[in-house]
């Protein structure tokens, strides 16, 4: 059995829906971004697939779905940070990071 | 069945087992240890795709820097006395009929596309003999004067710049 886009896709999908999971479900604001990290991953793992069971002739055209997953790589990180740096901060203030007890917009 | 049918395989049910236990377990410093494997093992992945640029900035941003942020958080937010730092909501089987649904609908879409997107695919890796991923990527970037993304690219150091004077801001101490 030989390896097509399929297998690709369906990997992506299941570890999407197993991130999505984990962003929904956790009471840890930590575990909400580690769910949203796979997710990323999800499809970062999609974009590569496609750009490398595509048929186009220029190898420049080609690279298009790495290029995506490079700009997707980049706005994660920055997101981690940030949402990092917010968890922490609403952690000096109220001492939890349960995204339950967190309901108010300004402390 | 090929070999890279084989590695596939392998890479792939440990990332999938991996990515269980980070939703799973009950201690939350264990989760952030299989989402390394998570990580790594989504980096073999690349490489089996002919994607090395991406396996390594993956290896370097994420293995490197986001799982230690990640550990560093959980370091800085300390929650002492309990039991189970990792759980779940009451309406967990909620979430799990909702994914599942996800999940179908994505794979329903990617079977019976009328554009059959994933059918175009012959498997081939395009790599003409001699030519470098990573200095084509590096052209696609950097290069102003052909097809590139070189705007893109500057507007993505512009996104770090913001997120790390607000990741400071946001979080220094008073």
């Amino acid at each position: 059995m030989e390896l097509t886009l399929y297998h690709f896709l369906v990997l992506g999908a299941v570890l999407f829906c197993i991130g999505l999971y984990g962003a929904i479900t956790k009471r840890n604001a930590i575990a909400v971004l580690m769910g949203i990290e796979i997710m990323l991953n999800a499809v970062n793992i999609t974009m590569v697939g496609f750009s490398f069971f595509n048929s186009v002739p220029r190898y420049s055209t080609y690279l298009t779905g790495q290029i995506f997953a490079i700009f997707i790589i980049t706005v994660a990180a920055a997101e981690a940070a940030v949402a990092l740096a917010m968890i922490i901060a609403i952690y000096r203030k109220r001492n939890t990071v349960d995204v339950g007890e967190i309901n108010v917009l300004k402390f | 069945m090929d070999l890279a049918s084989v590695i596939f395989w392998i890479f792939a049910v440990i990332l999938v087992a991996a990515a269980l236990l980070v939703v799973s377990l009950r201690n939350i410093v264990h989760s952030a240890l299989a989402l390394i494997v998570v990580f790594a093992m989504a980096a073999a992945i690349y490489i089996l795709l002919n994607a090395e640029f991406i396996a390594i900035v993956q290896i370097l941003i994420y293995v490197g820097a986001v799982t230690i942020l990640v550990l560093f958080a959980l370091m800085l937010t300390r929650l002492s006395g309990l039991q189970i730092t990792n759980p779940s909501n009451k309406l967990w089987w909620v979430a799990v009929i909702i994914c599942a649904l996800v999940g179908a609908t994505i794979i329903y879409a990617l079977t019976t596309s009328k554009h059959l997107i994933a059918a175009t695919s012959n498997g081939a890796s395009q790599l003409p003999p001699g030519i470098n991923n990573v200095v084509r990527i590096g052209q696609l970037l950097y290069s102003p004067d052909a097809y590139s993304y070189v705007l893109p690219f500057e507007i993505a150091s512009l996104v770090l710049l913001v997120a790390i004077v607000g990741a400071i801001v946001i979080g220094r101490e008073e």
